[in-house]
């Protein structure tokens, strides 16, 4: 079990240092670079110069990576040009918003979706469950941006029922809640849709295993065997898919933020790029792949954990 | 003919066919409908609800919505169908090639595709062409590039799992050739998981194009773009809804068209389905 969190530890830096590299990389392709983007019109050839130098653009490219992934160890993502502000600190400001959405994104659609997938599993191709095929299809495929635009016209311009914009900073615990729930249901929609058909489909499997005729023949409660037994087996799956799906509720989070106008992660890299400040880019998204990298991470430990079969195949195929 | 058969069979599938001939044809029709002008403005009637004259309604600058989207479907599809078709084609061969390759250069491979991966898609096609910048042709090289490792990886998986089956071996001690190997055996093997993934492929490609243009980084205006469109009703939406409502409508049903499809094409090529059928 060590040497498996050990293996995932060295990958995941080493994906980290990969990425940082390609991030890099990519700043050269910024047309004129990122200094002379940064000053804008104000620009001079003495201040480019200058700010060049500040911020290591007249290294090589190897040193400049070097130089990244060496500060980003220490925490140090370096200085924004524009507010003079350490970058580290703004991105850090932010971070914790947009897991607080991400995670209560998640918790929403697994509390409501979870149910339905249950609930349909019990009468396969029964009303419930064509129904729910329906409507999960359409939460899946309409985009989060278009459910948060709809969400926000409905809910906020229409009925007044909930704040309009920001995240509800500086205020109480309910007020928060309150800024949080549009956003978080508009990321949420097309996760239940996706939770409630993997469910349906994983509990039909397990439903359909020896062990469970067997908890029949003993005379179980249908309920019970379905929730207490079938469900713990069936939501494994669903828990491994939800590690890829962190980079789609990333990904989600930019527009929903922008059209909530929440302080966040996603917010602050479209904020910067449309700034052209692109050092605070690098050090958003570079942010974005850690905290990815991380929970995928995270999740391969629990599952390899709770089952001892995935580390073995990892280092037998290590030595195969 | 046969997979239109089959498509059409399953009651889903039959919707996102019709939803999708629709949208192509409304798409390739554009130019030839009785539409006003996409780019037409028409300052006195900005902000008009559906009318006889609008069936629609207008955008903020009094351009008819109804043109606009279906003006919007052609950069919509045009781009998803060539960005998924590209990335396909790279893919499989890059993922084939790999298989085949030396062992470093697959394994060199295999790290750039975890590279990439390690970027969610929107962050890092986000990236990508707010440097590069936006416009349709650098969205199509760059969409491209994001999803093309997807394809490779899969290309590359199921030609190593068909190396080693005894069939190929026969055919190999027989003394058929690598030309006939590849063409005759592997790349059919190949293809259809590659079909599958292609056409789960294209509903993500129309959202993340909108997506961008609704970012300001997709689509450069005054060109017709669902996202841009959606974008311009969220800043006017407390003054009209129907911008807003009639471009997230089109987009939505555009993805709901190609995920039936994808989800009944898929039904019908998955080859373990099919033999159990």
């Amino acid at each position: 079990m060590i040497r498996y969190v050990a293996w995932q530890a060295a990958t995941m830096v080493a994906v980290l240092i990969g990425a940082i590299a390609l991030l890099v990389v990519l700043t050269e392709f910024i047309p004129g670079d990122a200094a002379s983007v940064l000053l804008g019109s104000r620009a001079t050839p003495a201040s480019i110069a200058a700010l060049r130098s500040e911020m290591g653009l007249d290294l090589p490219v190897y040193q400049r990576i070097a130089m990244f992934v060496f500060n980003a160890a220490r925490g140090d993502l370096g200085t924004d040009v524009i507010s003079g502000r350490d970058i580290a600190s703004q991105v850090f400001a932010v971070v914790p918003n947009t897991l607080v959405l991400a995670f209560s994104a998640i918790l929403l659609a697994a509390l409501v979706g979870v149910p339905i997938g249950v609930h349909a599993a019990a009468r396969p191709d029964g009303f419930f469950d064509r129904l729910t095929a329906y409507i999960s299809v359409g939460l899946i495929s309409t985009p989060s941006f278009v459910i948060g635009i709809l969400l926000l016209l409905v809910f906020s311009v229409r009925l007044g029922w909930t704040p309009v914009l920001g995240g509800g900073e500086g205020q109480g615990l309910l007020a928060r809640l309150h800024h949080l729930i549009l956003p978080a249901l508009a990321i949420a929609c097309g996760w239940v849709g996706y939770i409630a058909r993997q469910i349906r489909a994983s509990l039909l499997d397990v439903l359909g295993q020896d062990y469970i005729r067997t908890a029949r023949a003993y005379g179980l409660p249908n309920r019970t065997i379905r929730y207490r037994y079938a469900l713990k087996i069936a939501i494994i799956p669903v828990l491994s898919v939800l590690g890829i799906g962190i980079g789609d509720i990333i990904g989600k989070s930019v527009f929903v933020e922008i059209i909530f106008n929440r302080p966040g992660i996603g917010s602050l890299i479209n904020e910067s790029l449309q700034n052209r400040n692109y050092p605070v880019v690098q050090a958003g998204v570079l942010v974005v792949v850690f905290l990815f990298v991380a929970i995928n991470a995270a999740i391969d430990i629990v599952f390899a954990w709770l089952d001892p079969r995935i580390r073995e195949r990892l280092f037998r195929a290590e030595s195969a | 003919m046969e997979v239109v058969a089959a498509v059409w069979r399953s009651p889903t599938g039959r919707v996102g066919l019709i939803l999708a001939v629709l949208l192509v044809c409304g798409a390739l029709l554009a130019p030839l409908l009785p539409l006003w002008p996409p780019n037409r403005i028409d300052v006195a009637a900005r902000l008009s609800p559906p009318s006889a004259v609008h069936w629609l309604g207008t955008d903020h600058l009094g351009r008819d919505l109804l043109s606009r989207c279906l003006f919007g479907a052609r950069v919509a599809l045009g781009l998803s169908l060539t960005v998924t078709g590209l990335a396909m084609v790279v893919g499989t061969v890059i993922g084939v090639g790999m298989a085949y390759a030396p062992r470093w250069a697959e394994r060199a491979g295999l790290v750039v595709f975890d590279l990439i991966g390690a970027y969610p898609t929107v962050i890092l096609a986000l990236a990508l062409v707010a440097i590069f910048g936006p416009g349709v042709n650098n969205l199509l090289v760059l969409i491209t590039l994001v999803f093309v490792p997807q394809f490779g990886r899969i290309a590359r998986a199921q030609t190593m799992s068909l190396r080693h089956r005894p069939f190929l071996e026969a055919e190999i001690t027989l003394g058929a050739s690598p030309a006939r190997i590849l063409f005759h055996h592997v790349l059919p093997n190949v293809l259809g998981p590659v079909i599958v993934l292609a056409s789960m492929n294209i509903p993500f490609v129309i959202t993340l194009e909108a997506g961008l243009s609704f970012l300001g980084f997709g689509i450069r205006p005054p060109l017709a773009s669902w996202g841009s469109t959606l974008y311009d009703g969220f800043i006017y939406l407390d003054q009209s809804a129907w911008p807003a409502v009639t471009a997230g409508v089109a987009l939505s049903l555009a993805t709901l068209a190609f995920t039936l499809l994808g989800e009944s094409l898929q039904g019908y090529l998955d080859p373990l389905r099919r033999s159990r059928a």
